[in-house]
């Protein structure tokens, strides 16, 4: 089972609230999804307002609430708008996206470090989405993030796995849960990060915008658990060079 | 311009529907009159990229005018000083009234208008109402007289986030044909206001043409270029675009080249497919039914319930009005139209708390 922070999850699929055609939809693609954690952007969201459209539909004994800082360019705004989370009851897990390109939305290294630094010393529970860039997961991990989340390919692009190489090595490399998050647009995309050993996938365009976002959720959700079984059963190592079914052909004449 | 425009044959429009990234020359393509009989195509490929990169969602919002005097004298305009209306400024007290009217009926996104008169309204007028709203709003924009960079940055801590200021037209001829006097006559001072808002920090800057003075499918092209411009020097900026088109307004002027509701949604399509990350507006200057038809096809911003009176919502004696609304409808009434179509009109996208009060220090 996957633990994040001391906190276990069945679920290795990891849901967002954006973009969907309405709070009803977005409700019922979660629940097909069969995630425990989802994040939710603290720009869409009225904390103080129990009446909030997303968050009135969210069930918080269900899902673990991932407050995201979506918007923020710089580790100020993230820093405030983590510490306003926390203060209105948002909790101390918080999915650090700091994103100074509002074209891209490419996450700023620097940036995401700075506040990486600041939150963990504050007590948050910091999962930094990132560049798959393994020397920076490393200095993340170090800093106290508590998982790290390369990103497959920018946000939204639904290209799968387009960082590939680095998120292998970030993979073999790090000591914190590693969460491919973003750029996922495909149940094979999923299943392919999966299938590399991440240890789960956030997915949220696909499914929001997919023409049934329900059985879309639904589709992630076995390709994640497909994907699973098959790290842990031991895939077969890819090869150039076809394989003998009889592999000692050409050894008969070893007594 | 117009040359590139009319020299695009139909090989070029079907390469730019193609192409993720078409660029200026795909953008004439897609504006020229070659590329007409592939407006449904055009709505296509503008809807998948807007539902992709958007998701199936339309943000809503209203303007607050809080004052129609002018000294600019442009000869499309209700609140020209040539004109005679009753001509009013709110009182602060009076603005945020006006303003809380809207969060009442459930406003989070302001847009703050005015008229282009700085002895009336000024810096000092906008910083001080935007202190008074900017913990109870999401997100407070302008459109009034363009400013200095410093005046912007004043503004930007004060909790104002974004800034439109239209150019009305890319043709200096005809821009210099309409705009009789007043600041607003120097062209080259209005086209580098964007550029001064992104400077001052700003996060977003809106640019527009006001539609029905010059040929379209120039301004469309003009757009693009001035997109393409403020992205590769102002990177960290958002940017979006308005299609005011022109509607009746006291003066009786009549525009000098009519544009159609095709030709509309043809600019619309075309700049979503040129830039699939710019905001896209279309405000009530337009009938509902056109609104309707174009949920989801390319445009992000809806405003709803609007008056472009000062003091319409709520004060007696509201002043004239710049124009005549075509969708008189309510944020209630607009909402349940973009439900109706699947998708979910956003109240909410942005939140005070994204600003540092007053100190710098803080942000760093």
């Amino acid at each position: 089972m996957l633990t994040i922070a001391g906190r276990k999850f069945r679920s290795r699929l990891f849901g967002g609230t954006g973009k969907f055609s309405s709070p009803e939809v977005m409700k019922e693609a979660l629940a097909a999804s069969g995630c425990e954690m989802v994040t939710v952007a603290l720009r869409r969201i009225d904390l103080n307002n129990p009446a909030d459209d997303i968050m009135s539909v969210l069930d918080r004994d269900r899902y673990l609430f991932l407050p995201n800082t979506s918007g923020a360019r710089d580790a100020g705004e993230a820093i405030r708008l983590a510490r306003l989370a926390r203060a209105s009851g948002g909790g101390e897990w918080l999915k650090l996206e700091v994103t100074p390109d509002p074209r891209t939305l490419l996450p700023d290294p620097i940036e995401t470090f700075k506040a990486t630094e600041e939150l963990v010393k504050e007590g948050f529970k910091v999962l930094p989405y990132m560049n798959a860039d393994p020397i920076l997961a490393l200095r993340l991990q170090d800093a106290g993030a508590v998982a790290v989340m390369p990103l497959g390919s920018p946000i939204g692009t639904n290209q799968g796995v387009l960082t590939r190489f680095q998120i292998e090595i970030i993979i073999a490399q790090a000591q914190v849960p590693v969460i491919v998050d973003a750029g996922l647009g495909a149940p094979s995309h999923v299943a392919e990060a999966m299938e590399m050993g991440a240890d789960a996938v956030l997915v949220n365009t696909a499914i929001a915008v997919a023409g049934d976002p329900v059985r879309m959720a639904r589709a992630f959700a076995m390709a994640v658990e497909a994907g699973r079984i098959a790290y842990e059963s031991g895939l077969g190592a890819v090869s150039k060079d076809a394989a003998p079914s009889s592999p000692e052909d050409g050894l008969g004449f070893l007594r | 311009m117009q040359a590139a425009i009319s020299r695009a044959t139909e090989a070029e429009v079907l390469q730019a529907l193609r192409s993720d990234r078409p660029g200026l020359n795909g953008l004439a393509a897609l504006l020229s009159p070659a590329a007409e009989p592939h407006l449904g195509a055009m709505a296509k490929r503008s809807t998948a990229i807007t539902s992709q990169r958007f998701g199936r969602t339309m943000q809503v919002y209203a303007p607050v005018y809080l004052s129609s005097f002018c000294a600019n004298r442009c000869v499309y305009c209700g609140f020209s000083a040539d004109n005679t209306i009753t001509r009013r400024v709110l009182t602060i007290a009076e603005a945020e009234s006006e303003a809380m009217i809207l969060h009442r009926r459930g406003f989070s996104h302001l847009l703050l208008v005015s008229g282009e008169a700085p002895a009336k309204l000024g810096v000092d007028y906008l910083e001080e109402l935007a202190l008074r709203l900017r913990d109870r709003f999401a997100a407070l924009s302008i459109e009034v007289q363009p400013l200095a960079t410093e005046e912007y940055a004043r503004l930007f801590q004060a909790g104002i986030t974004s800034v439109a200021v239209y150019q009305e037209t890319y043709d200096r001829a005809v821009y210099k044909q309409v705009h009789l006097g007043g600041r607003k006559a120097d062209f080259d001072y209005r086209l580098e206001t964007p550029a001064r808002v992104a400077e001052a920090g700003m996060r977003e800057v809106g640019i527009g043409a006001l539609l029905g003075l010059a040929d379209w499918r120039a301004e469309g092209l003009a757009l693009g270029q001035h997109l393409a411009w403020l992205r590769r020097h102002y990177w960290r900026t958002g940017l979006t675009v308005s299609f005011p088109r022109m509607r009746p307004a006291q003066g009786e002027f009549k525009p000098l080249q009519p544009v159609s509701e095709r030709n509309l949604s043809q600019m619309i399509f075309a700049l979503r497919i040129f830039d699939p990350d710019v905001g896209l507006y279309l405000s009530t200057r337009e009938e509902a039914r056109f609104r309707d038809g174009m949920i989801g096809l390319g445009p992000t911003r809806y405003s709803a319930g609007s008056c472009t009176a000062p003091g319409g919502y709520g004060l007696e004696n509201a002043g004239g009005e710049q124009f005549e609304v075509g969708d008189n409808r309510s944020l209630a009434e607009v909402s349940a139209a973009i439900q109706k179509k699947g998708f979910d009109p956003v109240r909410k996208d942005w939140d005070a708390v994204f600003q540092a009060k007053g100190d710098r220090q803080q942000a760093a």
